[in-house]
């Protein structure tokens, strides 16, 4: 029995050893959802199927390693073809050091006109396109009602920062843990930072900043940013030892129903929060926008979050383009959709998602006049790494608004 | 050897020159000398060279670096005050692994050295930290810091007190490190003064105790003079190691709360690494690399020559 299924194996792979003349690698941090990976499977296994000459090969890194190990990578011999990418100036760095091709040409009007503007924009530099966006992300407070309620809070009623701290102030007396958030990742918290100059200035602010201009990141919406984060610190509203909380332990102390708001990513519904996994939060989950801030020149429906596709690497067979294409084509983004694994880039495809999770998701993003892609993806490693920095320091009280925004103008200029 | 030879029969160079070749002794060089050499070169000599010029670029990883910026990257770094407060930090675990470690550590070796049963029982319990990898300690300990859901959090419910988070405390997270570091290694250092202690001759400490030698004085007087040359290795590795402590750091705190619980090597992989600040990496890199070797070089030449 075994040296059968031996033999049938080894025939497997002498077949496919025998016809596929290239293979296409392709380079992506590991995911934990079982769901994701299976539909990666499909995908390929279809693309296989119709092009028996060529191999797609997926090799996984975790996330941490990943970032640090890309570099190296696309300056050896085992050069992947296609890179996951977080787009900002990570990829521009990549584009000026001539890694990333220009695969402009490859695509037709018609294919790009079908992808939301911003999404592609976060690809493209000078007018060309160096990879494809697949999905968009959006950072929402999670808000579990049963707590909510019985502090007396009406979410409705949370439009603005101060209406947030007020909520805050109430949960705080009735003995609620207004916020979690994970603070030894600080990325968590660096969403706080982030939306608030979002709202402060708008993406605007953020683009001035990096042109230098007026005062650069000590601009008045970075100051004010800092400021509005340090008042919330004030009110001592995270759990106790925020500092030392994992990402994970965040989403999952906000799972087990231990806070009343969490700030996260959409990808914690599926995969940490586990509402699909019939959690205790079932029924008392609401979403809400990031509030606006009064007076603040951001538009109130702007929205942060990621814009995640591939890159096409130099020297990448044009395979590699035609599968990256097969991959991101309406069919493939409505069948994500449909399996709720991603808010689709593609318009139109929208539609094919069934949870009503995602269909608030997917509306509020197609809703927003800008989505603002995460500052510390978007700034580059080195500034998006001081940022984080700087928003646990908020939270903790160790820096001034004005000096959080003096350093991230000083790792900006040292960039 | 050579010297006797001279003065014997005092050939010309060339004679000398066509000796050595004959003698089998340069061909033997010249055949096994190259693997070693190269193999040194490539994974020592080159990366160590490569970050040294790197040290002087402002580089990002990618392509070659161009920005050349002088001593810029150690000026820098000399200013910041996460670089200052890891090598406090540094220096605090060289501090304590030498007030504290290794005086345990030879303590719990006097006390266990003799091949017993229960000793030997006790020797494996204390030398299982260190067989631990560090990774999987700094995760365990991680958890039993946890103020929620760790041994402390347990605790501090017990006791109807407040739950304590040591990590996210800034004045208080390097001593968790610390402490994990000491547990950590110890052990090792147990073993080195046990193994010396097994090999000091039974007859000297006999003849102390007829000359009316107590306990301690036998510890004073005896052992410890005639276990240096392990204590002095012992010191060598521990100082070594502390400049060079970093998987137990990043999974318990992180280098936080707020940057204050760096080492110097975190610190490298933090703003060096992760930040794709490569020249700059490789700046603090020489810096580590040439405190090191001072360390070492003085060190060998203060304690580890021969006794007079």
């Amino acid at each position: 029995m075994k040296s059968i299924a031996g033999a049938a194996a080894l025939c497997a792979f002498a077949a496919v050893s025998a016809h596929a003349e290239t293979s296409v690698k392709v380079l992506r941090p590991e995911s934990n959802s079982p769901a994701l990976q299976q539909f990666w499977q499909d995908v390929i296994a279809e693309y296989e199927a119709a092009h028996p000459d060529v191999d797609v090969e997926i090799e996984y890194f975790a996330s941490e390693a990943y970032k640090t190990k890309l570099p190296t990578m696309l300056q050896s011999d085992a050069r992947p073809d296609l890179i996951y990418s977080w787009a900002g100036l990570t990829l521009v760095d990549q584009v000026k050091a001539g890694l990333v091709q220009d695969i402009s040409g490859e695509l037709d009007q018609n294919y790009l006109d079908s992808f939301s503007p911003g999404a592609l924009a976060a690809f493209s530099d000078g007018g060309k396109v160096y990879g494809l966006p697949m999905t968009e992300r959006l950072v929402v407070f999670f808000a579990n009602t049963e707590l909510t309620d019985k502090a007396g809070i009406d979410l409705s009623g949370i439009k603005t920062w101060d209406d947030l701290l007020g909520a805050v102030a109430t949960l705080k007396e009735a003995g609620i843990t207004p916020l979690v958030s994970g603070g030894k990742d600080k990325w968590p918290l660096h969403f706080y930072y982030s939306y608030l100059v979002l709202r402060e200035g708008g993406a605007e602010a953020i683009r001035a900043a990096m042109e230098g201009d007026d005062e650069g990141f000590e601009s008045p919406a970075f100051i004010a940013a800092g400021q509005k984060m340090a008042q919330l610190a004030a009110l001592d509203p995270f759990q106790p030892g925020v500092l030392s909380a994992s990402a994970e332990q965040g989403n999952t102390m906000f799972g087990e129903g231990k806070a009343a708001f969490l700030l996260m990513g959409d990808w914690a519904y599926t995969q940490t929060i586990g509402v699909s996994q019939g959690s205790l939060l079932e029924g008392n989950l609401e979403i809400l926008p990031f509030p606006s801030v009064v007076g603040g020149a951001g538009d109130p429906a702007a929205t942060l979050g990621g814009i995640n596709g591939y890159a096409v690497t130099t020297g990448a067979p044009p395979e590699a383009i035609d599968f990256l294409k097969f991959l991101v084509n309406a069919e493939h983004q409505r069948d994500g959709a449909r399996r709720g694994l991603f808010v689709p880039v593609i318009q139109g495809t929208g539609d094919a998602i069934e949870t009503p999770f995602s269909q608030q998701i997917n509306a509020m993003i197609e809703a927003a006049p800008e989505h603002q892609i995460f500052l510390d993806q978007f700034l580059g490693a080195s500034v998006g790494g001081t940022i984080n920095d700087i928003s646990a320091e908020l939270v903790s009280g160790d820096v001034t608004p004005e000096d959080a925004a003096a350093r991230i103008q000083e790792a900006w200029d040292f960039r | 050897m050579a010297a006797v030879e001279m003065t014997a029969e005092s050939p010309s160079a060339t004679e000398k020159l066509r000796r050595r070749i004959t003698s089998g002794r340069m061909t033997a060089a010249i055949v096994l000398l190259p693997p070693a050499l190269i193999l040194f070169t490539l994974f020592v000599i080159y990366p160590l060279a490569g970050s040294g010029v790197y040290a002087f670029y402002d580089w990002n990883g990618y392509n070659t670096p161009t920005d050349f910026v002088g001593f810029g990257n150690f000026e820098r770094m000399a200013g910041h005050s996460v670089f200052q407060q890891s090598v406090m930090n540094s220096l605090k675990v060289i501090a304590v692994s030498l007030i504290v470690q290794l005086p345990m550590a030879l303590l719990l070796a006097l006390l266990i050295y003799r091949r017993t049963p229960e000793n030997t029982a006790f020797r494996l319990i204390f030398f299982l930290p260190y067989i631990l990898a560090e990774i999987a300690a700094g995760l365990i300990w991680s958890f039993i810091v946890d103020g929620n859901y760790g041994v402390v959090g347990d605790l501090t419910r017990a006791l109807g007190m407040e739950p304590y988070f040591i990590t996210s405390d800034r004045s208080w997270a390097f001593t968790a490190v610390m402490v994990v570091i000491v547990w950590k290694y110890f052990g090792f250092h147990m073993m080195i003064y046990i193994a010396a202690l097994q090999g000091v001759p039974k007859d000297m400490i006999e003849a102390a105790r007829i000359e009316g030698a107590s306990r301690f004085g036998v510890i004073r007087h005896v052992q410890i003079p005639m276990i240096r040359p392990a204590i002095i290795v012992s010191v060598f590795f521990s100082v070594i190691g502390a400049l060079q402590v970093f998987d137990v750091v990043i999974p318990l705190t992180n280098g936080g709360p707020s940057n204050s619980s760096h080492t110097i090597v975190t610190y490298l992989y933090t703003f060096g690494l992760a930040r794709l600040k490569i020249g700059y990496g490789s700046a603090i890199g020489v810096t580590l690399f040439i405190a090191a070797v001072l360390v070492a070089v003085f060190y060998q030449r203060l304690f580890m020559r021969k006794p007079a």
